[in-house]
């Protein structure tokens, strides 16, 4: 089974799916979606496969078409995550916390994601009132992941990445994309380097690879304070 | 001539020719004065007031400038090759002083740090000896001989290859670049960056690009230029000061700026300090 990406290169929600299928080392065809400048999510044919206008959209290869990010994420993680910690179907306390997230991520695309728009694509918005909410909604995530830690657990749902934290992180991380930047935000940022550091960790323009994980085969630069590079 | 009277004698994109269609209006701003745009056969501008300003088509955008007589508009000739697609990109807001989005733009040695596995890869970071000179009858910057290890120059590239470029600054706020074209030995593809001044510290960027290029989607290559340029756009909203220093000893150059000192020695000359650190 594989599936089908309706695809624009620069949306959070988009690279969730492309993020998580390269996690788990899955082939998938993409098909480039000319959202900017020519708006083509909000014209036929696509709007035949998803009236609601958005990106992106889903097929897998029996026809079954997923229009919302957190039925993708899960779906993906149910058919090709060996270990079911993705979607921890065995650990059932951890469900509704999850939802919770994939919830939550929602509030973060409607507010950093649309700032970004904003701040980046010229997207007409109020961006006083949409830049207070956003500050909000990362203030929460602060908040969740500093108890998190003093818990020790590293992610949104216990000490192993869900699709809650795939879903959370890509507007969180590019937060500075809108003009947020991250040194209020400690926590978060500890978060963000712990996935940055999974092993098939792909990129959006505004979030970089870890340069030390570059070329897993080669030497391990040494951790030293007086690095001369 | 202040550094803003000096901008003004010049064009500056501030919509595609597709974008406003009659009965369609948008605010934009120039050069820190605030525009009407409405859309028709020829797009019509004007500023608050309702003084309205000379417009001009060319290269899939719509061109306006604040004077009353202004510099002519740069040429591209490859704009003729109608065989070539033509790629307005679409805009994109950058924080940062459009002279600045040129000067990186013009940048080599950043690309297996940025653009990592697309522009350039380490190991091959070396920018080798490449040729900078102004040609006066031009009036433009040209660097040339500029040759680079590409593992994916393009849209249309299948897998590394050394890549050869060429660049223009044939206006303060345009860069053109000339580059190796995968698909075609005898043509290069050309990308140039039309940058709008909003004001000094915060620009439009409209990428626009002529490629031989026959089997990517439209689509393809917009997305192919959009990652590109937003890899950009996060490193040029970092830099610091926001405005460009224009005097030598404020940054510390090396060879591989050669690019980058001469533009900006041809900005002092010309008194184009409009986005520019301002120490004459």
């Amino acid at each position: 089974m594989s599936f089908t990406l309706y695809n624009y290169v620069l949306s959070g929600n988009c690279y969730k799916i492309r993020l998580l299928a390269s996690l788990l080392q899955v082939n998938y065809k993409s098909i480039a979606v000319d959202f900017h400048p020519g708006q083509e999510h909000k014209t036929e044919p696509l709007l035949q496969i998803n009236p609601a206008g958005t990106l992106p959209i889903l097929v897998t290869e029996d026809d079954q078409v997923f229009t919302e990010t957190p039925a993708m994420l899960v779906w993906m993680a149910q058919q090709f995550d060996d270990s079911g910690n993705w979607w921890p179907v065995n650990d059932p306390q951890k469900i509704p916390l999850i939802l919770q997230w994939l919830g939550f991520a929602g509030s973060l695309s409607a507010t950093v994601g649309e700032l970004r728009l904003h701040s980046m694509l010229n997207k007409p918005l109020d961006a006083a009132k949409v830049r207070a909410a956003s500050i909000n909604v990362l203030r929460e995530l602060e908040s969740y992941l500093t108890e998190q830690r003093i818990h020790q657990h590293q992610w949104l749902a216990g000490n192993q990445p869900t699709v809650a934290d795939i879903a959370c992180f890509p507007y969180a991380a590019l937060s500075p994309d809108a003009g947020i930047e991250h040194d209020e935000y400690p926590a978060i940022r500890s978060w963000l380097h712990a996935l940055r550091s999974l092993d098939g960790f792909v990129t959006i323009p505004g979030i970089y690879e870890l340069h030390e994980l570059r070329n897993p085969d080669g030497p391990v630069p040494a951790a030293t304070g007086t690095d001369p590079d | 001539m202040s550094g803003l009277q000096h901008a003004q004698q010049y064009w500056y994109p501030v919509a595609m020719t597709n974008e406003l269609s009659s009965g369609q209006s948008r605010h934009t701003q120039l050069l820190g004065t605030p525009l009407l745009l409405e859309g028709g056969d020829t797009l019509s501008a004007s500023t608050n007031d309702g003084k309205p300003l000379s417009v001009q088509r060319a290269f899939d955008h719509w061109w306006v400038t604040l004077s009353d007589d202004p510099l002519p508009l740069f040429s591209i000739n490859e704009v003729a090759e109608t065989d070539r697609t033509f790629v307005p990109c679409g805009v994109v807001r950058v924080a940062c002083s459009p002279l600045r989005a040129v000067e990186n733009f013009l940048d080599i040695a950043h690309f297996p740090f940025v653009h990592t596995d697309v522009l350039g890869a380490e190991p091959h970071t070396e920018v080798y000896k490449y040729d900078v000179k102004i040609d006066e009858s031009k009036d433009e910057v040209i660097a040339s001989n500029i040759h680079f290890y590409q593992p994916q120059a393009a849209k249309s590239a299948e897998g590394g290859i050394e890549t050869e470029y060429v660049y223009r600054v044939p206006a303060p706020m345009v860069a053109v670049l000339y580059k190796t074209c995968p698909q075609r030995a005898d043509a290069m593809d050309v990308i140039a960056l039309f940058v709008q001044p909003i004001d000094e510290e915060t620009c439009d960027v409209w990428p626009w690009m002529a490629l031989y290029d026959d089997t990517s989607s439209m689509a393809d290559l917009i997305h192919f230029q959009q990652f590109i340029f937003l890899q950009d756009r996060s490193i040029l909203e970092n830099q610091i000061p926001r405005k460009l220093p224009l005097d030598p000893g404020q940054e510390i150059p090396t060879r591989a700026d050669l690019t980058s000192v001469s533009y900006r020695r041809w900005l002092k000359k010309r008194g184009a300090y409009y986005g520019a650190v301002e120490q004459r």
